[in-house]
Formats: structure tokens, C-alpha cells, sequence
């Protein structure tokens, strides 16, 4: 007989062949010489493992029910036991995942890591990007507080502002006239539905990372290394050593500063009546809030806040230099800082009150996020591959 | 993670092999050491997980203040009619026995068809281990939660038996006598359960509190 077992593989081998080798690739993975901006990866995975697993024991005891979801919230507080733990990671969480991914995508743009052969991993990273904010706002609705609810009125009103279609969209997508209990459940559903379909994709992710390897920041420099280690065990080290610091920051958050990043207005139940004072956002989703402020346009500011992250879509193809590594590339180096710069900007002016100063500031931010994407990304990869002749390492034809 | 090297794997740098590896027996302890430390604290962090999944204290307080005793009114309940009461949550069967029902009671027919014809079984409160399974023969009140797997059995006359009454559960057909005694060979272990119950008044039975035992609850029964 032919299917008899060989004695040299053990039980689960011998049923699921494909996963030695596939444990095998994973260890002997080769590394380039990386450094530690790329252990965000790693991070990234525990902060959502952790968000999905502390997400789930709260659907538990969470009631999407506009009547009893802020008291089911407040139980979950006050009188599940360990609830507040649970709930502490999970609102405690969206910082430390949003704050690694930002992180994550800003070493990739540095280090053009979305450049050819690598278009799937950055195009793939940034749907799971889009993903992980629509997760967050639809999550941070849940709560039924005063920003909750007020943060929902915005962002769907925002959906108003599309020509034509805007207000049967809303109204089709909220599936009642104004924000109400069959909106919380839909918003519940989508949040709890999103972190299944955001697993998926990180699988996808990981797989298109493992098709074409890890980018080496070395190239460009003077000194190239093009050695390589195994995954299993120098990075599996590094990685562990990478997500202790971040657990302990981690902790720090949700066990010393509780208070900082959440809002005493969302301890008061939602009243359709009242808006908070000083209703602002999240701090993840600050530069966006602050384009749709910086727009004295309704539709306008729909546009640029999406035209704003559909530009990210469009960087393998903007920017066609060989090179990657902006700390080689002037004229790069100096667009990722003003980048940089312009992100945190928003982030400040977004939370911080919608004065001139903070709106011209927001303006200002916005047109060097699409003018380093749009013109000096081009101009700079139309004058390096004029240097560069011809040559296009590791560009696809 | 692999704690030796496979031989079978060639090694990525077999020239600085020696030099760049520490010895097999301190990496052994060190990986041995990392995976017993990290398997710890994911234990750890287990612990807030399934400990939220412990009864809550809102829910205890509600099942508590359902401990509250109910006074069921019997007054219009003829000879041989009966009703059902919720209490608790569960459903209790309040029967009216005519005087042919106390006797097919102790019928020996019907005593010979039951599994626990003397009530040893702690199904019930003292008072009422006697030939009627009741406080007072007229009336029998049994909780009707079938001792197999918790379906709610019918009140219905048993044919095979003398016309004392009786229950049908639905579920896998366990038949009890006018008494709650569940018969011979069927799926359902002990009688149905009688509630701790004493009489206010001729016409008033008061559920959840006996007077004759007054440490009975439904929590000393054997099984529900």
C-alpha cells in the first residue's frame, strides 16, 4: 500500500504535508540586515491579537442596543469581573496599534518600501490601514456617549456632503432618517465583522511580504550588506525584545494614564440634544477631522481628506527611482521630514480647537502632504533615474 | 521554535558556525527559559479574560431577589382541575385531587410501576415523604422540570396507570404518576421536585418557604 505512513514523519506531517515546509520557510525566512523600525510589524500583531481577543470577551457583555449599550458599557466597567481590564486594553489598544502602524507605514515610505517588486505588500497594508480606521470609528461609536454619538453625527453627515446621491446614501446606510438604535446595531456588526475581515488580510500581508522578502535599508548606502540571516532564531529575538518594550508601554498606558486619552464627555450617555463643547477626535483620526475642517467646502473637504490617503495608493507609481532609502535621496529626506512634520501637525491641529491658527496651520500641513507626494516625489525619481541611466534595480518593466 | 539545530537544514554561515552561535546547551536553557517565561504571562493574561466570564454581581442580585417567597391563591381551583404557576422562573403544577385520585395514590398497581414509590429520594421536603408526596393529600404541587434533561413535562393521564393524574414529558417520553413519582425504566432518574411551600391560609399556599423544614430550598433537592 502506498499510503502507509513513513516511519521518518511524524503524525501531523504526514496529514498535513505542506506544514513543514511551511514552518521551514518561516524560520530560514533570509533577512536583510534590518533595523529596529522593523520589528512595528511584530508589534502590530500582538496589538491586534490583543484587540481581538479583548474585543470579543467584550461583545460578551456589550448590548448594541440604544436603550441599554452605554449601561452594558458601564457594566462592563463597574461590575463584570476583570471588565475594566479587558475594556482598558481594548480602548487602551487602539492607541499603542494606531500609534505602531503609523509608525509601520511611516518606515515604509522612508525606506521606499513600497516600491517594486513590494506593491502588493504597501497596496495590501494600506486597505488594512483603511480598514483599522473605519474599525476604529465604528468601534468608538459603540459606547453611546455624548462623543460617540456626536463622532458619528459628523462622519456620517460627512457622507451627506456627496452630490446627489449623499443624502439617500446616509439614509440607506444608517438605515433609519437620523442616528438611531438600527445604526448602533449596524455599527456594532461592522466593528465586530471588520476584525475578522482585518485577520484576513494581515494573512494576505504576511504572504505577499514572504513572496518577495523584506526590503534592505543597506543598498542605497555606501556600504551594502547583502548578507542575510534566518528569521528563527535572530529575528524571533529581536521581535520579542521589540513587543516587551512595546507591552511595557502598553501597560504604562492603560495602568498609570488611564485618564489621557479618553474623554470625560463619553461617560455622559448620548443626548441628541446637546453637543459637547469642545467635541474633537480621536487622536488616530485627528488629520483627517482637521482637513474636513481646513476646507471651507463641505464636498471639498470630503475630497481632500480622501484624496489625502488614495494619494498613499499611488506612490509605487509616483515615485519610480531605483533608489529606496530616503536617508540617500536629498530632496526625498527632506520631503518624508516635511511629511512627517505636516502628519503631526494635523494630528495637533485636529485636536486642538478649530482656531485661525490651528486651521491655517492644517492648510498648510495639507499642501506639503500633497505636494511631497504628487511633485517632489516625481521630480526627485525623474532626476535619480536620470543619474542612474537606465539601470532600474529590482523595478518591474 | 526549534531548541537544536536540524542536521538536515544546512547551516546559514557554516564558516562562522562556531563563533557566531552560542553552545547548543546554553541556547537549549535560554529558548527553554523564553518560551516557559512568555507561556507564563500569556497564562497570566488569560486570568482577566475568563475571570469576566464569572457570574456577574447584577446577575446574582437579581437571582436573589427571585428567592422571594409567592402566595399562590387555590380558592378557585375545583376537585380535580389544576394549574400552573412560574415561579422563580421555573414552572409549578398546583393539582386539586378528588378523593379517587388520593386513592389511586396508593394503589399497589401503581406502586409497583414506580421507580421510587416511598420518595427516598431527596426530591422534596420531610413533610411531604408520605403516600401522597404532598403537605395535604388534596393538593400536590410539583415542580414541573423533567429530572432527565429539563424539558417541561405536560400534565396528562397516564393510561397505563390508575387515574391519579400525572405527567408526560415531551422531550424523551419519561411518565411520572399524580405525584411526580417517575415510573420504572425511564429516561428520567427521580421524581420531579416538591417546593419548599407551607398553607397561609385553607386556600393560600405560600412557595418558597416551608415552615415544617425550614432549611429546604431548592438548592437541597438531589437533582432538578
Amino acid at each position: 500500500m502506498n499510503d502507509t505512513i513513513p516511519p521518518s514523519r511524524g503524525w501531523l506531517s504526514s496529514r498535513l504535508p505542506f506544514l513543514k515546509p511551511l514552518c521551514r520557510h518561516m524560520a530560514r525566512f533570509p533577512m536583510p540586515p534590518v533595523n529596529l523600525f522593523w520589528t512595528l510589524g511584530a508589534c502590530l500583531m500582538v496589538a491586534f491579537g490583543l484587540m481581538f481577543v479583548s474585543g470579543l470577551f467584550l461583545s460578551l457583555h456589550y448590548q448594541p442596543d440604544l436603550s441599554r449599550a452605554f449601561d452594558s458599557v458601564e457594566a462592563i466597567e463597574r461590575r463584570v469581573p476583570s471588565g475594566w481590564l479587558i475594556r482598558s486594553i481594548h480602548t487602551g489598544g487602539v492607541s499603542m496599534l494606531f500609534a505602531a502602524l503609523y509608525l509601520h507605514v511611516g518606515r515604509g515610505l522612508w525606506y521606499g518600501s513600497y516600491k517594486a517588486l513590494r506593491e502588493l505588500v504597501w497596496l495590501s497594508g494600506l486597505v488594512m490601514m483603511l480598514l483599522f480606521m473605519t474599525t476604529a470609528f465604528a468601534g468608538y461609536v459603540l459606547p453611546w456617549g455624548q462623543m460617540s454619538y456626536w463622532g458619528a453625527t459628523v462622519i456620517t453627515h460627512a457622507v451627506e456632503a456627496i452630490p446627489g446621491i449623499g443624502h439617500g446614501l446616509l439614509v440607506y446606510l444608517l438605515g433609519e432618517d437620523t442616528l438611531g438604535g438600527i445604526a448602533l446595531h449596524r455599527f456594532f456588526i461592522l466593528h465586530f465583522t471588520l476584525g475578522f475581515i482585518i485577520a484576513t488580510v494581515i494573512g494576505l500581508h504576511v504572504l505577499c511580504l514572504h513572496g518577495t522578502g523584506s526590503s534592505n535599508p543597506t543598498l542605497d548606502g555606501p556600504r551594502p550588506d547583502r548578507t542575510t540571516r534566518p528569521f528563527a532564531p535572530f529575528y524571533v529575538v529581536k521581535d520579542c525584545l521589540a513587543v516587551c518594550v512595546f507591552l511595557a508601554l502598553f501597560a504604562i498606558l492603560i495602568f498609570f494614564l488611564p485618564d489621557l486619552l479618553g474623554k470625560l464627555d463619553n461617560v455622559i450617555p448620548a443626548n441628541s440634544l446637546k453637543t459637547p463643547a469642545d467635541i474633537t477626535p480621536e487622536w488616530y483620526l485627528a488629520p483627517w477631522f482637521a482637513m474636513l475642517r481646513a476646507v471651507p467646502s463641505r464636498l471639498g473637504g470630503l475630497i481632500a481628506a480622501s484624496a489625502s490617503l488614495l494619494v498613499l495608493f499611488a506612490l509605487p507609481w509616483l515615485d519610480r527611482s531605483p533608489r529606496h532609502n530616503a536617508t540617500y535621496r536629498p530632496l526625498v529626506r527632506l520631503g518624508m521630514g516635511l511629511f512627517f512634520i505636516a502628519f503631526i501637525t494635523l494630528i495637533l491641529a485636529g485636536m486642538n480647537g478649530a482656531t485661525p491658527l490651528w486651521v491655517w496651520l492644517s492648510r498648510a500641513a495639507m499642501l506639503v502632504w500633497f505636494l511631497v507626494f504628487l511633485v517632489l516625489l516625481p521630480v526627485s525619481a525623474y532626476r535619480e533615474r536620470k543619474i542612474t541611466g537606465s539601470s532600474t534595480q529590482g523595478e518591474t518593466p | 521554535m526549534t531548541q537544536k539545530h536540524d542536521a538536515s537544514i544546512p547551516h546559514p554561515f557554516p564558516d562562522e558556525d562556531a563563533s557566531l552561535l552560542p553552545r547548543p546547551t546554553r541556547r537549549t536553557v535560554l529558548t527553554a527559559g523564553s518560551i516557559a517565561l512568555g507561556g507564563a504571562g500569556a497564562c497570566t493574561l488569560a486570568v482577566p479574560f475568563l475571570d469576566s466570564l464569572r457570574r456577574t454581581e447584577a446577575s446574582s442580585a437579581a437571582s436573589t431577589q427571585e428567592q422571594a417567597v409567592m402566595d399562590i391563591s387555590v380558592q378557585d381551583l375545583e376537585p380535580g382541575a389544576h394549574k400552573v404557576v412560574v415561579w422563580q422562573g421555573m414552572p409549578v403544577a398546583i393539582q386539586h385531587r378528588t378523593a379517587d385520585m388520593i386513592r389511586a395514590l396508593e394503589d399497589p398497581a401503581l406502586l409497583a410501576q414506580l421507580a421510587d414509590p416511598q420518595s427516598r429520594m431527596k426530591q422534596q421536603p420531610h413533610e411531604a415523604e408520605n403516600a401522597h408526596r404532598s403537605l395535604r393529600p388534596e393538593y400536590g404541587i410539583y415542580v414541573t422540570i423533567c429530572t432527565h434533561l429539563g424539558c417541561v413535562p405536560d400534565y396528562k393521564d397516564i393510561s397505563s396507570l390508575p387515574a391519579s393524574g400525572g405527567f408526560f414529558c415531551p422531550c424523551h417520553g419519561s411518565q411520572f404518576d399524580g405525584a411526580g413519582r417517575v415510573l420504572r425504566n425511564m429516561p428520567a432518574p427521580y421524581n420531579l421536585p416538591v417546593p419548599p411551600l407551607h398553607f397561609v391560609d385553607d386556600h393560600t399556599i405560600r412557595l418558597g418557604e416551608s415552615t415544617l423544614s425550614p432549611h429546604f430550598s431548592m438548592n437541597s433537592i438531589q437533582q432538578l
